[in-house]
């Protein structure tokens, strides 16, 4: 054959040849029993988790927030509803790669945004060490214009979207603002909490107040669309929907015009205070404020630290605390008919026993006196109530001085602990006792063990005691009806179709058996105190047109005017209310918290005091 | 001889009256297990492609298909005309075959079109012709050639020099278009030539050790001195098989999404609820990764059937490399076997997650028409070695 040179036969297979050609075959084989290998483990063995990967991969799930329930007071005016906002979020893992990359995006961002570059990175790394997962709310309510042009740039902001979200709205300004709390994004630790196990980060929930409360109601559940997404995760048809369920609404015992009155009554000293009006047959609070207040929408934003610091700095008298339900004052003689009620029920007492009152009693080298060094001769207790004798309480502390019938009959009307309202800030207060003093006295933290003047101070609600108007308010109830209640705010809950869901009506915590003779004897005391002339408020309640039961109390603040105090049962003999009020270095009880009682009372029974003159000169 | 016998299997007797197309072809003549490989390779192409491609572009289902098809067409004329030449001709047109590779793939540096940032490819008017893919055959053609040639100049070890200077110099060419996976392959072509015609062991113990110094020195010395050899995404691609990622940005990520997609077809693969290679989360989807495509699509039984074909493919082509009639037919042989080995095992691997990601078509299944038309001709290639063998065993030329 043509081209066949010498040189270029091949030769007999030679055994190297053949090695050769056969380690090429041996190559081959291992190659192919690999790739066999590899596949029947990659598509037989896991191949059901390969193939729960590619499902994984290919469906989004695209969370639709539903609208939380609004809150309308008992009347069904709307006190908190929802508008729609639209938040500039950005998503933290679809930002532009690249450090230089994601300075410039950012850069861009602060430009267009009007927020500064040292803010959106602050935020960012705020929610970066909360949830890192969740998208960062850099500003809500973004103008359409920012709106626009962040559609048209989309490229320029990869990882930056406008969010359309449900912002709370407060439609009576700062009304009964304690009473609502914010609401929030859920953070890392909530998340593993149970009561929100159904919740993902970015999510938001209730923090404080009735929104935490009854969160569970008023969150509603959001919707989902699933749907098909390619690599880049553009959809590509939608596979299921399931419709976000807005939430229920709540409805509170809350009556707006008696809210708006005791606000404004609260409000006109100019000094912090708080009053609670609540019904005695049921425990509903009518109304609940705390002054000096705030407005609930600056949640409705990102806060600013030094925003934040002012609404709970001591500088600005905390706005933030609820002090109808965490101050702890000392009460003064607005504790007197709770003396009165220890005393006689454990027969240190009678209703009818005659007590000379000197002007003063002096125990143990102390001289304790009446205030304003008022003399009030031979009276009982409705007398003593009615004219607020400190002497006479004085020595009814002294008589219970040892016998803990004080501190017990004290805790059994609600004073000492949380009323167990469904708010979730309240404070216990405290009930001064033989062993607690004892144990700081022990512990080294007061320079002196209980005395009998301990107890005195007790029995008119001066020294160590400590109350808020929501407890002395339950316990002038516990004294009326004989049932300690739990105060509630919330009423019932209605779906949105204003069918109601549930009903909230707490049962009474217990009952205290107060002999019913005890009972008239006190509020006849105080319904003299109120509207007979010589009571300690009848120039404030003498021209009310109800018939009310109620005592003014001054405290005593170390380093601070008197606190003034009033609390009052109406209508008398029978109430359905109770009145507390306090203002802070407000004076005397008829002088700041007996008026503001009074515009209350004049909302609730829709009636207006008339002048009088007479009555004791602001003396208890 | 071992192969005598196979010249007993009953063939149409040349010069009958009226030929047959087949027989005018020469159909009868090839080895018929690696024509049926080829054309069940492409077929089975054509078919996923169908597939897989109808949505990729808007009015036009078949534009991949159709294309395809046309490469398979003028491949199979290739082969079929490859068949009907003396291979033993290539050996003295080594020269020219070697300069007319080397311009090729020159060329593509002054008049080719950039693709994601590298030019391997001319536009022409039909298809873009990337001369790299041919070269690697021209390859063997001409190294087979200048190794009969230069057997008696030099030492073995001047020899065993010469002639991979001469391999790796256009191998060095297309790694600078920059194409890495066919620059590998392009040096494996070298090596299985100067193997097969028996350079000594020791001389290939000493390129491994090369190889080893220079993998070292290019992933790990020279970027560490500041002066990277390889490109970023190169670098990356090479290593990251070892560490999937989770950014799509990533060549971890597209290997595991190829992963996904392979696994998730189970045992008789997902059909057209194919997820992974339909909505783009498998890339290169029609080229580089068609094998993902067929995982998915058609299971273990539709991978494990190509597989077979690829295996009958090399076992025909192994089995030509020892039948050849002379030694330049033997390397060209060796050669073309060596760069089918390795493109399959690169391909397949990449897919499987067990190699890197190097941009090699799998041989007759992957979308594009110079890896096809050149894989054709190399098996016209084989084909003729298989043939001329016949024919020395017959002692007679027929055609």
């Amino acid at each position: 054959m043509y081209l066949r040179a010498p040189d270029d036969r091949r030769p007999q297979m030679s055994s190297g040849f053949a090695l050769r050609v056969a380690l090429m075959g041996g190559l081959a084989l291992i190659m192919f029993a690999v790739i066999f290998f590899r596949l029947w483990y990659l598509q037989v063995l896991s191949g059901d988790k390969y193939l729960a990967e590619a499902n994984n991969n290919r469906i989004r799930e695209i969370r639709v927030t539903a609208p939380r329930g609004e809150i309308v007071d008992r009347n069904g005016t709307v006190l908190v509803g929802n508008r729609t906002s639209l938040a500039l979020q950005v998503n933290l893992q679809k930002l532009a790669r690249g450090v230089e990359a994601r300075r410039g995006e950012l850069r861009r961002l602060a430009d267009v945004s009007g927020l500064s570059l040292q803010r959106i990175r602050r935020e960012m790394h705020r929610q970066l060490l909360e949830l890192p997962s969740a998208p960062v709310t850099l500003r809500k309510d973004v103008d359409y214009d920012l709106v626009y042009y962040l559609q048209e740039h989309q490229a320029d902001f990869p990882g930056v979207v406008v969010q359309r979200v449900f912002v709370r709205r407060y439609r009576h300004g700062t009304l009964a603002a304690h009473l609502f709390g914010n609401v929030g994004e859920i953070d890392s630790k909530e998340l593993k909490d149970p009561r929100y196990r159904d919740l993902v980060p970015g999510d938001e929930i209730g923090k404080d107040g009735v929104e935490y409360e009854y969160d569970r109601y008023l969150r509603g559940r959001a919707g989902a669309t699933r749907v098909q997404v390619d690599s880049l995760g553009r959809p590509k048809g939608q596979l299921s929907v399931v419709a976000p369920k807005p939430g229920d609404n709540l409805r509170l015992t809350i009556d707006s015009d008696l809210q708006g009155a005791g606000e404004a009554a609260i409000g006109a000293f100019g000094l912090p205070g708080a009053f609670v009006a609540m019904d005695v047959r049921n425990g509903q609070v009518l109304g609940m404020g705390s002054v000096p207040t705030f407005d609930p929408s600056i949640f409705t934003r990102p806060i600013t630290p030094s925003q934040y610091q002012s609404l709970v700095s001591e500088d600005t008298g905390a706005p933030l605390a609820n002090r109808a339900t965490t101050g702890l004052y000392p009460t003064g003689s607005t504790f007197k008919p709770i003396t009165a009620t220890a005393a006689l029920s454990s027969g240190n007492l009678t209703t009818t026993e005659p007590y000379t009152d000197t002007g003063s009693i002096t125990v143990g080298g102390i001289t304790f006196e009446n205030a304003g060094g008022a003399v009030n001769g031979t009276i009982t207790l409705p007398t003593a109530l009615q004219v607020s004798s400190d002497v006479f309480f004085y020595t009814m502390g002294l008589r219970m001085n040892g016998t803990l019938a004080l501190q017990k009959w004290s805790r059994r009307l609600g004073l000492g602990r949380a009323t167990g309202i469904d708010l979730p800030a309240e404070t216990d207060g405290l009930i001064p006792s033989p062993a607690w003093r004892n144990r700081l006295y022990r512990q080294k933290l007061t320079d002196r063990p209980w005395s009998a003047g301990d107890n005195i101070n007790l029995a008119v609600g001066q020294g160590d005691v400590q109350a808020d108007p929501l407890q002395m308010a339950v316990a002038y109830a516990a004294i009326s009806t004989g049932k300690v209640l739990r105060p509630h705010v919330g009423m019932e809950i209605d779906d949105s179709a204003g069918r109601v869901v549930q009903e909230i009506a707490p049962p009474p915590r217990r009952e205290v058996k107060i002999d019913p003779s005890y009972r008239e004897a006190i509020l006849s005391g105080l319904h003299a105190a109120a509207q007979s002339p010589g009571g300690t408020s009848y120039q404030v309640f003498g021209g009310f047109p109800v018939p009310v039961a109620g005592k003014t109390g001054t405290a005593e603040r170390p380093g601070q005017a008197d606190q003034s105090w009033y609390v009052v049962l109406a209508p008398y003999p029978k109430p359905r209310v109770v009145v507390a009020v306090t203002i802070e270095q407000g004076g005397f009880g008829a002088d700041a918290a007996a008026p503001a009682a009074s515009q209350i009372l004049s909302q609730y029974f829709n009636a207006r005091a008339k002048p009088v003159s007479g009555g004791t000169e602001n003396i208890e | 001889m071992m192969h005598a016998t196979r010249t007993h299997r009953a063939r149409p007797v040349p010069f009958s009256s009226r030929p047959s197309l087949a027989e005018r072809v020469g159909i009868p003549y090839m080895d018929i297990g690696l024509l049926t490989a080829a054309v069940g390779l492409i077929g089975f192409s054509i078919f996923t492609l169908v597939e897989a491609t109808r949505h990729d572009v808007p009015g036009d289902p078949y534009f991949f298909v159709e294309r395809q098809s046309i490469y398979a067409v003028l491949g199979l004329i290739g082969m079929l005309a490859l068949t009907q030449i003396d291979y033993s001709r290539f050996r003295e047109l080594r020269v020219g075959i070697y300069s007319l590779m080397v311009a090729g793939i020159s060329m593509v540096f002054v008049f080719g079109v950039a693709a994601r940032g590298s030019r391997r490819a001319f536009d022409l008017p039909f298809f873009s012709f990337q001369p790299s893919e041919l070269g690697k055959l021209l390859l063997a053609l001409a190294l087979a050639g200048f190794v009969i040639d230069g057997a008696r100049r030099g030492s073995p070890r001047q020899r065993t020099a010469r002639y991979l200077l001469l391999g790796l110099a256009p191998a060095a060419l297309v790694f600078l278009q920059p194409d890495l996976g066919t620059s590998l392959v392009f040096a494996v072509i070298t090596l299985a030539v100067i193997f097969v015609a028996g350079v000594r062991w020791t001389h290939f113990a000493a390129i491994a050790g090369g190889f080893a110094a220079l993998v070292t020195v290019v992933l790990v010395l020279a970027p560490a001195i500041g002066t990277p050899v390889l490109k970023g995404y190169q670098e990356e691609r090479l290593t990251s098989f070892v560490h999937p990622s989770v950014d799509p940005q990533d060549a971890g990520y597209q290997q595991n999404q190829a992963k996904i997609a392979i696994g998730s077809g189970q045992k008789t693969g997902r059909g057209d609820q194919a997820t992974q290679t339909r909505l783009d989360f498998v890339p290169e989807r029609h080229t580089d990764f068609i094998f993902a495509v067929i995982g998915e699509r058609f299971g273990f039984l539709g991978a494990a059937f190509v597989l077979s074909l690829f295996a009958l493919l090399i076992w025909r082509a192994l089995r030509i490399v020892t039948l050849s009639k002379n030694l330049y037919g033997t390397l060209v042989a060796g050669g073309i076997t060596a760069m089918l080995m390795f493109q399959v095992f690169v391909n397949v691997g990449m897919s499987l997650g067990i190699m890197p990601i190097t941009g090699i078509p799998l041989p007759l299944m992957s979308y594009g028409g110079s890896s096809v038309l050149a894989t054709f001709l190399a098996i016209g290639i084989l084909q003729s070695v298989y043939m001329q063998a016949q024919l020395s065993q017959k002692g007679g030329d027929f055609l």
